[in-house]
């Protein structure tokens, strides 16, 4: 397997707060890659910074190359698709117009065979298809914002707590849907999670990300087997 | 202790050597200086202490005028008499206008205030006031004597009256901006949950301090009224409300001080400008405007607390 | 009877010139939370393009046209070169800007067409029409701003760059993370005022003829009817537009009579503030801390 995304010695910052020192870490292509961490570690902040949504340094390079320092923008249209804290859902604008507004990248005809695909994993958004997105639950949105970003056919899905705020069941339904999600869209992931326990089963290797730094790195299933990690850091 | 020497010493010199050595119509020049450093300390109080934005002080300005004209051409009453009334009048109209559009964002009230600006020379101008306000003619009131035979001209006279009020309002100003409701003033500018929850009743004090601002501006209008002998609508448009706003601005929002900058700024500049060009005041004042916001894009308070964190790391080095 | 109907009519043929100008005002403060102070000297310098193009010899719908055209290059122009630094900045510096635009726009129109009044002309006959009740003007003009009305809320309810547009004005986080080019939208947002503001401007200036202050007491009322509808609602800004235009002609003509009609636009202001500062149909204002 070759490295999808590559990043070496992370460097991030809000203002003068500095957040991330130095990370070094790969996502493989068609891989899951999780990060792992307590709340304030930096996990948001390093998929903000793949983004190019925050001041930083260091190399970040997607399929051979370096997209540090571009606008958010170009970075997206590299085919990185962001599926952000909090959702990002459009609430004043429908359902339909989110999903329009994730193919907005590509040509209208494509965007609209692809809604037939969204609605196959997820058909509670048919259902809603003319809602105002501000009127759907916290899983609904989810969906949505999973689907939004998938509709600009990515190369790497960055996803960040998708499991936040949801009910359980509601969070087993979405990861499940994700597998799926994995296979057929040929999609490499990098997932931030609190939910050490669904992140580690779903991925194949994982970093331990402590405030800003990386403390542990390997396969996903080393280290959800490893008793001392489980108990010092993922506290479980 | 030795500051204040320094002021009353600078308040003689500015009193005496303008009256010994100006002709009347430089004097007049100063006295105008004066009066819109009234004006503009009236909007560096709502502005620069409590962050509030004023695009119509010129309509308080324009209402001062016309309670002092009208006083003194309706009904006689000394024209000294006639700045407590305008006072009052104008705290009371700040008071009104203020109450609504400050409960909602600073741009509320910039609207709003704009609105009056655009407003007020139609009322001024209006039939049903015109046997006060005479109209679109206007009124001429007399220009007042030196008093007790001094051996003073007019113009002279009226420029130390005017320093006079000046000092009063400034030490008024001074000694209200560095109490205990200046405190809660700033603090709302710049915390206003904060202040609110530190049991400062917002609306209370940003309404209150609109009144208080609008109050010297109107003091202002006054004064300016019976230095210019005359009153009429068109000379209190829109463009007044925005010149004190560029004077405001011109001289750094938050600073006491800077209001006789900005003061001696609109007096002066504009007149050497028209001699350019009729477009060329405004097309000045639009450019220092600008200029000073993206020089200064967080206010001229930013600014100085930028340059101080700045020396201050420096210092650290 | 006839009078009122014909005061209501006419007040909405005005109406309709105000309901673009709070479009142009509220399209801006949407996506970006000013108020743009300059926007009746933006439209007025547009007028005098036109009648500028007009001079020189080109039909009047080319030169409408062509100054439509012009001025949304300016809208866009300004934007990219004054308001993108000052983006984030507080109340005071936005305001301060507008008020700076505002002043150099007035200055340069004056100093390029001069201060005096200037006749300007109007595509449509002056006949009356609709068995008197509106002159042909007034019918041709309510006809071009309800096009422009209309082809803007298409626009943005049916392209995907109007969805765009839209949408960075909403959530500009989240469009940046679908590929929006969020600063190409504002602006373009500020071309679209502009261009409209330009058509305004062209609708009124055979009514109250030219000069470089024409637009700002227009830019009062469209206030008015922004702030009445709900200035963050662009179809409650239309619709306040042409109510502030009926209530002034009804007003000028049974109230206060013409020489208030201002000063009734501010009290509409006040009244909106104090009774329901969110408008007619907007959301909830909360003040930002």
């Amino acid at each position: 397997m070759t490295a999808l995304l590559d990043v070496k010695g992370l460097h991030a910052a809000y203002g003068e707060t500095k957040v991330l020192h130095g990370l070094d870490f790969a996502v493989q292509q068609g891989g899951v890659t999780a990060l792992l961490g307590a709340n304030g570690a930096g996990k948001t902040t390093t998929l903000r910074a793949i983004c190019g949504m925050v001041r930083t340094q260091g190399a970040i390079v997607l399929g051979g190359k370096h997209i540090e320092g571009m606008a958010t923008e170009d970075i997206v249209r590299l085919g990185v698709a962001h599926v952000p804290d909090g959702r990002g859902t459009f609430m004043e604008l429908t359902v339909e117009e989110n999903m329009r507004l994730g193919a907005y990248t590509r040509p209208a005809r494509e965007a609209t065979a692809d809604f037939d695909r969204m609605f196959g994993y997820f058909p509670r958004l048919k259902e809603r298809f003319r809602q105002q997105a501000g009127t759907l639950s916290g899983g609904e949105q989810q969906m949505l914002a999973i689907s939004r970003a998938l509709l600009l056919r990515p190369k790497l899905l960055l996803l960040d707590e998708p499991s936040f705020g949801l009910a359980p069941l509601i969070v087993k339904e979405i990861f499940g849907i994700m597998r799926r999600i994995k296979d057929e869209e040929g999609v490499s992931i990098l997932l931030v999670e609190q939910n050490a326990t669904i992140a580690l089963a779903f991925a194949d290797h994982a970093y331990l990300l402590e405030t800003g730094r990386i403390v542990i790195s390997g396969p996903a299933s080393d280290i959800s087997k490893d008793e001392s990690i489980r108990r010092s850091y993922l506290g479980y | 202790m030795r500051a204040s020497w320094l002021i009353a010493i600078l308040v003689l010199i500015a009193a005496i050597w303008p009256v010994a050595t100006f002709s009347g119509y430089h004097l007049f020049q100063l006295t105008m200086v004066v009066v819109y450093a009234i004006a503009i300390l009236g909007l560096a109080i709502l502005t620069g202490i409590n962050g509030q934005i004023s695009l119509g002080h010129g309509a308080f300005y324009a209402i001062g005028a016309y309670t002092t004209a009208i006083l003194m051409a309706s009904w006689d009453v000394p024209y000294w008499v006639t700045l407590p009334v305008s006072a009052v009048v104008c705290a009371g109209v700040g008071f009104l206008v203020g109450l609504p559009a400050l409960r909602l964002g600073g741009l509320y009230l910039a609207l709003t205030t704009f609105a009056l600006a655009v407003a007020i020379p139609q009322v001024l101008k209006h039939k049903a006031f015109e046997t006060w306000t005479g109209g679109v003619q206007g009124l001429v009131i007399d220009k007042p004597e030196a008093p007790f035979d001094l051996p003073l001209t007019s113009d002279q006279w009226l420029y130390l009256f005017s320093l006079f009020v000046g000092v009063i309002m400034y030490a008024l100003a001074v000694n209200l901006t560095q109490g205990r409701i200046g405190r809660a003033m700033r603090a709302v500018r710049d915390h206003a949950v904060a202040a609110e929850a530190m049991g400062i009743n917002l609306a209370m004090l940003k309404t209150r301090t609109f009144a208080v601002s609008a109050m010297y501006t109107g003091v202002a209008g006054s004064l300016g009224a019976i230095a210019v002998a005359f009153v009429a609508p068109d000379s209190f448009s829109v463009f007044l409300s925005i010149t004190f706003f560029v004077g405001l601005v011109a001289g750094g929002a938050a600073s006491i001080g800077g209001t006789i900058i900005g003061a001696i700024f609109i007096e002066f500049v504009p007149n050497l400008a028209d001699k350019v060009s009729k477009a060329a005041p405004g097309a000045v004042y639009g450019v220092i405007l600008i200029v000073m916001m993206f020089l200064m894009p967080k206010g001229a308070g930013g600014f100085v607390a930028d340059m101080w964190r700045k020396l201050v790391k420096a210092g650290g080095r | 009877m006839e009078g009122f109907i014909h005061q209501v009519i006419s007040g909405i043929a005005t109406g309709g010139i105000y309901a673009s100008v709070a479009l142009a005002l509220v399209m801006i403060y949407q996506a970006t939370h000013h108020v743009n102070f300059a926007q009746g000297e933006m439209a007025t310098f547009s007028t005098y393009i036109t009648l500028t193009l007009i001079n020189i010899g080109l039909p009047y719908w080319v030169a409408f046209l062509g100054a439509v055209a012009i001025s949304f290059v300016i809208g866009v122009a300004i934007e990219r070169l004054l308001m993108r630094p000052v983006a984030n900045a507080p109340v005071l510096t936005s305001v301060g800007v507008f008020v700076g635009l505002l002043l150099i726009v007035n200055s340069v129109t004056g100093w390029m067409f001069d201060y005096t009044i200037k006749q300007f002309p109007s595509p449509f006959s002056g006949k009356p029409m609709l068995g008197g009740f509106l002159s042909g003007h007034e019918l041709g003009s309510t006809g071009v701003t309800l096009a422009v009305l209309i082809s803007v809320y298409l626009f943005f309810k049916h392209t995907r760059l109007g969805l765009a547009m839209r949408a960075a004005a909403f959530n500009p986080v989240s469009s940046r993370l679908v590929g929006v080019r969020v600063g190409w939208m504002l602006a373009l947002g500020w071309g679209l005022a502009a261009a409209i503001g330009s058509v305004a401007g062209c609708m009124v200036a055979p009514i109250v003829f030219l000069d470089p202050n024409m637009m700002s007491g227009i830019l009062l009322y469209a206030f008015a009817g922004a702030l009445l509808g709900g200035i963050d609602s662009p179809l409650g800004a239309v619709l306040g537009g042409f109510m502030v235009g009926v209530i002034e002609n009804l007003g000028g003509a049974y109230v206060v009579g013409t020489e208030l009609k201002l000063t009734l636009a501010l009290i509409i202001i006040i009244s909106v503030l104090t009774l329901k500062p969110s408008g007619l149909m907007g959301r909830k204002v909360y003040s930002r801390v």
